[in-house]
């Protein structure tokens, strides 16, 4: 019945008809439903950490086979298995924590976990990376705490880790570890046998560190809050600062040899009754607040103990205090990512001697840019441990997939200081390659056709691409076009937009664009040429004819747009200027969106916009090129002209006020020079200058 | 109605109830786990840290396992207390000759500023023994050379030696450490290393260079523009060898499965070497076919990527080959450690492609976006001209490296090795910061050091030259500091010079009796009295109005890398001579500014006196001539740029009085230039000097305005 087509004359058949299609509609939805979770039958729930101390327990078995030992030989290329990661269609890889449990054998049980690997395995669920699917999982990160040797029953959690459901000799397991090695050996590694297990440990040295494989983390410590500073105090009374517990008396003896020779050297030990956060003066035995002291030192030396990992490297970065690491062979924390000379003074163990003659080299400018990047460092990787375990998984997910990675100016430029010129190679732009007019039009076809004329005429001209922004009138044929020696493309647009000038369109296959409006048809051809010239020098920058300046009008207390005859000059208008396509690329993509709602609304300022761009890019102010020339309409002079002038400057002048805001300063910078010809206005005949049609009104 | 109310207010009853509930067992919720959190153990006992006692150290230094080299173990620091110098052991009459590449090595060491010919003084030390082939199958493999090295007086098992090289093993397994000879504690500058095997900071992963490529100087990068987005042809290429079987030999091998002869051309050819027919495997006879249809200079040219696969060694020839050519690197060789990857940071240039995900690579590359390529392919160029054009480079970069590990020697960071110009001319004993160099920051002062030169020393009287010229910069109001410095012995009289104002203070320098002191190159002396980043460089009888010192100076400050002055001279190519070419002709465009007036920053004071080859100090002072043209030759060598002339003028001196003599009215001056300008491209290899169109005058220069409404009104009225 439902198959049967009924006819369409009668209501109830048109009733029977839709009825019938609902019918079907609900069968197929409900097919597919019991089909889609036949498929995803399984969910993964994400790991709680909740009842922490009644625990699901699981019986361990005693296994046969004897778990592998750490493979010292491991890298990145041959114990970590690849195919677990990105096979889920995602760019990142996955992370999967084991639920807690409470592990039992016929002898030991496993203790709770402690608050800081709480906090790990809290940051690995919260991170981007972190997947329920132990099967879709790139990484795995056991719920037993191995933070510390010194709470570790190492056989038992051995055995734990290698019952463990994924664990297949450790493959592609992170082992999170701040303590490592026990007395007296203090192995730099953990004492667990992990097989291949990746180790984000904070003891390593170069000898135990597999590059490439493990990562090292930094110890962390539980008084840092109360290092931590609201802002950097540049002003310290100590220069140099020793803080650490009971260093190695060869040490000692060296710093005692070293403040014997100058006066603003702290030494600190632990005093007569104990206190972590209590210091005294070794000497005069004056105490101290620990680690607030740290606040009033430059410098804070930071000795290598029976352990490599100190606390005191964070207590002190925390503190504002450049570390000066004397140890040999340290394998700093995110050593694969950070450039630890920018935040750190390195002296070797056998050259304590010298450490005074080497932190007094250092400039005071210098010092102050250390403890800018130290403190850039510590709020950025390692003041919570949230921090510290996405720093560490970031530089995996880099490793798995290094063609989205991150370089050094990410890891270690603060983004304040970023500087990022996208045309940073210094070349002069090649002449053969030539440039692309494009002019942007609305219907005037007269002074369009004009310019065509006298722009093919540029030697360097390759091609004129013409922007028609008249949506209900249509461009004339190509037939209509003055016939030149170029190509001529148009480009019909959607919405009449000033942005669609700065499009990045395919037609435009040379590097510089002139960009030209339909009524400039002043300039000679020698200027154009010259302008390009210009340009092929300085690739990097707008480079043109009409300019204009910015000034502080301190009565309003605002920006004011200005185009005067000035000495000065800190715009130059894309009614006629050479760039590179790439701004073009930036217009479309990356200006604030405040900024390009503000010109297509207002009709207006997309110029501006543009030198705001560049300029915030690059740092570098435009180049006028060659002498003033009246641009708009040389003969109106009458007063109804002058005042519609008048909105018009107000209204740039809001532009610019209203740009600065959206960029967050005012990016634009005034020089005092323009381009010309090395020849201008030279006595010297002017057939043998290159350039001699230049700057007639 | 009603009904309707009481629907409403039932319905946010409901509401009122299931928020309490969600929100009050969420508040439960989350301070159950908090408290739970709270009675967690802390992983460390804070009573405990301490510090403790280093007993490994101890330990460590009786290790004699070279394997296991540092520098704090392995090598002797106490050699390099004074400074970096490195000897290189005279070639023994009795040896065969080094192979090329050996010996441009090691010219390229004996011309260096790092060299000494005295092994007491020295840091260093290279062996003249060819190291570099230790493939016992090649030609140019020295024997027995574990006998000869250990004859060495000065060997001390390798202690402080740096040892080159660029091929080990030998067929079948080409094992990487199979040097054929111990080199104990030396250094290894090697090519071809896996971060296995490299002694962490301590080895140095070096390039593998062809045996053509140049000692100095070096061909530039093929990158000419930046054209976005680039639209090469070819997406990814490659063209070359597979062996077949052994080692190494997998990856090339499963190219053709990559290979689709639109934009992925990957093209092997089993041909090479006699016998290669014995071991072809069934798909060689139509994988040589494909690959003679592809030109390989043609697919580095036409492709944005390109392969690197991993040969019979880690490192391959295509590397550098790859990266001149600014197609950006796709490398497929699992271990390597890259070369210098100590300081360079090669995510910003290359790709790392997996052998294990060998049919991954396109996925790989086509994800890349544009901004990217225009990133990865500009910083391609960078490093190509930096660090990798040249056998001196490659050198130098070395010895930075190892220089950098010295205590007490100053560091660079990774911004500067990553950054043009680069580490090798960027010399950390003169400034700590970043800010300091002319290159990066726009971090100026306000305020520029006048340095007068005076080489004729003509008396001081109101109407001379220097004398007006000193008063006029001195009416600068962004002047600082004027320094005279005097070559002649007679000193003028202290109250013959014009009198200063108050912000100038007035300082005159007499050249010693010392012949190295009066060096025309004295006048770029990075003398402790010039204490301003700018730096105004000044013949005794150069004519400058103050409107031109300050309208230059405010130029400069835009350009602070480049020299910014008055008078340009240009180079040409004498096609004739087959030589460089002089000329102070009128031309449509420079490439020199001469620095009897212009400006500069004072940081390549300090490259000149330091950093040039001693070859170039000795032709400077046995002329007493040119070092205005090796000053431009430095500027441009380091910034690869154009000097900048600002205004008119051309005739910056005056005519000297009938009779009078001066350098500059003497015929052979001129002569003598010329020779200097092909010295010097001799002596950096390559011509550096840069060519500009343009000149930089006021914005309102001989416009139809008022002079009033003018800033610098003295410029209008200079001729040319």
């Amino acid at each position: 019945m439902l198959l049967k087509i009924p006819l369409p004359n009668s209501p109830t058949c048109y009733k029977n008809f839709f009825i019938s299609i609902i019918l079907l509609i609900v069968i197929i939805y409900i097919y597919q439903l019991t089909t889609y979770t036949k498929v995803n039958l399984v969910y993964y729930d994400k790991v709680r950490l909740v009842n922490l101390h009644k625990l699901p327990v699981k019986l361990l078995e005693d296994s046969v086979k004897k778990p592998a030992i750490l493979n010292k030989k491991c890298t990145y290329w041959d114990c970590f298995n690849l195919y677990r990661c990105g096979n889920t269609g995602h760019d990142r890889i996955t992370v999967y924590v084991y639920p807690l449990k409470k592990y039992l054998d016929g002898r030991d049980a496993s203790s709770v976990i402690s608050k800081e690997y709480y906090r790990i395995l809290e940051a690995v669920i919260d991170s981007k990376y972190y997947t329920a699917n132990p099967n879709e999982a790139c990484l795995f990160v056991p719920s037993v705490d191995t933070l510390s040797q010194d709470n570790l029953q190492t056989n038992f959690t051995t055995k734990i880790l290698n019952n463990l459901e994924y664990w297949s000799g450790g493959e592609n397991h992170l082992i999170y570890n701040m303590i490592a090695g026990k007395a007296p050996e203090f192995s730099p590694v953990v004492e667990l046998d992990v097989g291949n297990a990746m180790i984000a440990g904070a003891d390593f040295d170069t000898f135990t560190f597999r590059t490439g494989f493990d990562i090292s983390i930094p110890i962390f410590s539980p008084v840092l809050k109360l290092a931590e500073e609201p802002e950097i105090n540049y002003n310290r009374p100590w220069f140099l600062t020793s803080s650490q517990i009971s260093i190695d008396p060869l040490y000692m003896q060296e710093l005692e040899d070293l403040q014997a020779k100058t006066s603003n050297i702290l030494i600190l030990d632990s005093c007569y009754y104990h206190n972590y956060t209590k210091r005294c003066e070794i000497s005069t035995n004056q105490p101290y607040d620990y680690p607030q002291i740290l606040q009033k030192s430059t410098f804070c030396t930071i000795f290598r103990g029976e352990r490599m990992g100190q606390t005191a490297l964070l207590e002190s970065m925390a503190a504002g205090c450049i570390p000066v690491i004397m140890m040999d062979s340290p394998i700093m924390p995110f050593n694969d990512v950070l450039d630890w000379k920018r935040a750190a003074i390195f002296i070797l163990e056998d050259h304590i001697d010298n450490t005074m003659t080497v932190l007094r080299k250092i400039t005071p400018q210098h010092v102050r840019e250390m403890q800018k990047h130290v403190r850039f460092l510590y709020n950025t990787y390692f003041s919570s441990f949230k921090q510290i375990v996405e720093t560490s998984l970031d530089i995996i997910q880099d490793r798995v997939f290094p063609q989205w990675g991150r370089v050094y100016d990410d890891w270690n430029v603060s983004p304040d200081d970023r500087t990022s010129n996208p045309l940073f190679l210094p070349i002069t732009a090649p002449r053969a390659q030539g440039f692309t007019a494009v002019i942007l039009t609305y219907d005037r076809l007269e002074s369009l056709f004009i310019l065509i004329e006298k722009i093919s005429k540029v030697p360097s001209l390759m091609k004129i691409v013409v922007v028609w922004n008249h949506q209900r009138k249509a461009p004339p044929a190509l037939s209509k076009f003055p016939q030149i020696a170029k190509p001529i493309s148009v480009i019909r647009t959607k919405a009449n937009k000033l942005s669609n000038r700065f499009l990045p369109y395919e037609e435009i296959e040379t590097e510089a664009i002139l960009s030209i409006d339909d009524d400039i048809v002043m300039l000679t051809s020698d200027e154009l040429e010259f302008g390009y010239e210009v340009w092929r020098e300085f690739p990097d920058r707008i480079v043109g004819f009409p300019s204009r300046t910015h000034i502080w009008d301190n009565v309003t207390k605002s920006w004011k747009y200005e185009s005067e005859w000035t000495n000065e000059i800190s715009m130059v208008l894309t009614g006629a200027a050479f760039y590179h396509k790439y701004w073009n690329y930036l217009y479309t993509t990356a200006l604030p969106t405040g900024v390009k709602n503000w010109v297509d609304d207002h009709m207006n300022c997309e110029d501006i916009a543009m030198n705001f761009l560049v300029a915030n890019i690059t740092n570098k102010p435009p180049i006028k090129v060659a002498p003033r020339k009246k641009f708009k309409c040389p003969e109106c002079t009458n007063n109804e002209m002058l005042s519609a002038d008048l909105g018009h400057m107000v209204e740039r002048s809001q532009c610019v006020d209203f740009f600065t805001k959206a960029f967050g300063r005012m990016p634009l910078q005034s020089v005092e020079f323009r381009a010309d010809p090395v020849l201008y206005k030279d006595p010297f005949p002017e057939k043998l200058k290159r350039f001699n049609n230049i700057g007639s009104l | 109605m009603p009904i309707m109310q009481a629907k409403k207010r039932y319905l946010l009853l409901f509401c009122a109830f299931l928020a309490s509930v969600y929100f009050g067992c969420y508040r439960k919720k989350s301070e159950e786990v908090l408290s739970e959190v709270c009675t967690l153990p802390e992983f460390i006992n804070v009573g405990a840290i301490r510090t403790g006692s280093v007993g490994r150290r101890k330990e460590r230094s009786t290790i004699e396992n070279t394997q296991l080299c540092r520098m704090e173990t392995c090598f002797d620091f106490t050699k390099c207390k004074n400074d970096f110098k490195v000897y290189v052991y005279p070639s023994d009459e009795n040896d065969s000759e080094p192979s090329q590449s050996y010996q441009k090595l090691l010219n390229v060491l004996r011309e260096s500023r790092y060299y000494t010919s005295d092994p007491t003084e020295a840091c260093l030390f290279v062996l003249s023994l060819d190291t570099l082939d230790r493939d016992r199958l090649s030609a140019d493999y020295v024997r027995n050379l574990q006998l000869r090295i250990q004859k060495l007086p000065l060997w001390n098992n390798g202690v402080n030696h740096l040892i080159f090289n660029l091929y080990s093993g030998t067929w079948p397994n080409y094992t990487e450490n199979g040097l054929d000879f111990d080199y104990g504690k030396a250094i290894l500058a090697k090519a071809s290393m896996s971060e296995q095997h490299l002694r962490h900071g301590f080895d140095i992963s070096i390039p593998l260079f062809h045996k053509t490529h140049p000692e100095k100087g070096g061909n530039p990068g093929f990158v000419l523009s930046n054209n976005f987005p680039l639209n090469k042809n070819y997406l990814l290429a490659f063209k070359g060898k597979r062996y077949v079987h052994g080692i190494g030999s997998d990856t090339r091998n499963s190219l053709y499965h990559l290979h689709n002869e639109q934009d992925i051309i990957l093209v092997t050819t089993c041909k090479h070497g006699k016998n290669w027919k014995e071991m072809k495997d069934e798909r060689c006879d139509e994988d040589n076919k494909e690959y003679d249809r592809y030109d390989y200079e043609v697919l580095l040219q036409n492709s944005t990527f390109c392969l690197v696969p991993r040969g019979r060694r880690l490192g391959s020839f295509r590397f550098l080959e790859v990266l001149q050519a600014g197609c950006i690197p796709v490398l497929l060789s699992n271990g390597w450690a890259l070369p210098f990857a100590q300081v360079i940071d090669w995510s910003k240039s290359v790709l790392w492609a997996d052998e294990r995900l060998l049919l991954q690579v396109p996925n790989v590359v086509r994800s890349i976006s544009a901004t990217r390529i225009l990133e990865l392919r500009q910083q391609s160029q960078v490093l190509w001209e930096r660090y990798f054009s040249s056998i001196e480079k490659i050198v130098f970069t070395t010895l930075e490296i190892i220089r950098e590990r010295l205590p007490q020697q100053w560091i660079r960071e990774g911004l500067i090795w990553n950054n043009s110009p680069g580490a090798l001319v960027t010399l950390p004993n003169y400034s700590d910061s970043y800010a300091d160099f002319p290159f990066h920051a726009q971090s100026y002062s306000d305020r520029f050091t006048a340095v007068v030169y005076c080489q004729i020393g003509s008396p001081v009287v109101p109407s001379s030259p220097l004398y007006r010229l000193v008063s006029n910069v001195a009416r600068s109001k962004y002047v600082s500091r004027i320094i005279i410095v005097w070559s002649n012995e007679h000193l003028p009289m202290k109250n013959r010079w014009p009198a200063m104002p108050a912000h100038v203070t007035l300082k005159i320098l007499q050249a010693g009796s010392d012949p190295i002191k009066t060096s025309i190159s004295q006048r770029f002396y990075p003398h402790p009295l010039i204490n301003t980043t700018g730096v105004l460089s000044l013949d005794e009888d150069s004519l400058l109005t103050t409107d031109e010192v300050d309208f230059a100076f405010q130029v400069w400050k835009q350009f602070p890398d480049r020299i910014v002055g008055y008078p340009a001279r240009s180079h040409y190519w004498d096609d004739a001579k087959g030589s460089w070419g002089y000329t102070s002709k009128w031309t449509n465009d420079y490439s020199i500014v001469l620095t009897g007036a212009a400006f500069y920053h004072r940081y390549y004071n300090v490259l000149y006196t330091e950093w040039l080859s001693p070859l170039l100090h000795k032709t400077v002072e046995q002329s007493q001539n040119c070092e205005d043209i090796l000053m431009n030759f430095l500027v441009s060598h380091v910034t690869r740029r154009a000097p900048i002339k600002v205004t008119q003028r051309k005739q910056y001196k005056e005519q000297p009085l009938a009779g009078g003599w001066s350098p500059w009215n003497d015929p052979d001056h001129f002569i003598q230039r010329q020779t200097c300008l092909n010295t010097f491209a001799a002596v950096f290899g390559y011509m550096p000097l840069l060519r500009s169109n343009l000149r930089l005058d006021p914005v309102l220069f001989k416009d139809p305005v008022s002079n009033k409404r003018k800033k610098y009104r003295q410029i209008e009225l200079v001729g040319s």
